[in-house]
């Protein structure tokens, strides 16, 4: 029988994986596939609070409206990499360090 | 163990092992691909958690659009055929030891917790339920994240563009 534990602890071993990518990646792409990763395991737990208690739905508008804040978050994040790479010619994120290019 | 156990089961080796493929693979196409796997993977997982709408939802905004916009990046910021890239090796340590501390914090947090305060409820179809909800009590954030995304638009469209005074933002 596969309980509310179970997807959390899925959930928790997916949103590490994310931070690890996060932390160690040096590809701004990467971190960003990263912080993908950490808002699927977060929408997955409340999937799951949304299946194993009586809440009548509220986390799976949650979860629909993280998916739609994640999609603008990825469009803008790609356009900002493309002016960064447009100045530095890199997306490397541990030497990016000018606010003004 | 019962079928949806197995079933359970499988997808998550299948959600985690594409996961760790998308951390630790050097070619960054391959992880974007990888990334594809893993949507899915958690999608199989809405279906088992009765969550149909939010299954097909993240199918296409994530298998669909969230991947191709991923790939673009990709193509647009490698000047070069290599598409390799490097863990760092100096943060790799500190890395592991945060993401694995934090790990095992949530999983002994989920293990000991006691969930069982509401009784679970077999839930009816979805897409009805989700679309009397946001048209009634959640009508404002629904209204709120349509205003976003066009603005997300226009200022993704304003970020990106080619020429003219750069570095704005």
């Amino acid at each position: 029988m596969i309980t509310l534990t179970h997807y959390l602890v899925l959930a928790g071993i997916l949103f590490c994986l994310g931070l690890f990518a996060v932390l160690t990646r040096r590809n701004a792409v990467t971190v960003l596939m990263g912080i993908e990763l950490m808002l699927n395991a977060g929408n997955l737990n409340l999937v799951a609070f949304n299946r194993f208690t009586a809440t009548g739905g509220e986390g799976q508008i949650f979860a629909l409206f993280i998916i739609v804040l994640a999609a603008a978050e990825a469009a803008i994040a790609l356009a900002i990499l493309l002016t960064i790479y447009r100045t530095y010619k890199h997306i490397t994120v541990d030497e990016i360090h000018l606010l003004q290019g | 163990m019962s079928y949806e156990s197995f079933v359970w089961y499988l997808i998550a080796i299948f959600t985690v092992a594409t996961a760790v493929y998308v951390v630790f693979t050097r070619n960054i196409v391959r992880a974007a691909l990888s990334l594809v796997f893993t949507f899915l993977g958690i999608a199989a997982l809405y279906v088992l958690l009765r969550a149909d709408f939010l299954a097909v939802a993240q199918l296409l905004i994530y298998g669909g659009g969230i991947t191709v916009l991923l790939l673009f990046g990709v193509m647009l910021t490698h000047r070069h055929q290599g598409m390799e890239l490097d863990l760092e090796p100096l943060k790799a340590l500190p890395a592991a030891l945060i993401a694995g501390g934090f790990g095992v914090a949530v999983v002994a947090a989920a293990r000991r917790a006691d969930w069982s305060l509401v009784a679970p409820v077999e839930p009816t179809g979805t897409s009805q339920a989700i679309g009397t909800m946001i048209m009634t009590t959640h009508l404002l954030p629904f209204e709120e994240i349509s205003v976003l995304l066009l603005v997300v638009l226009v200022g993704a469209l304003f970020l990106a563009r080619r020429g003219g005074e750069e570095g704005s933002s």
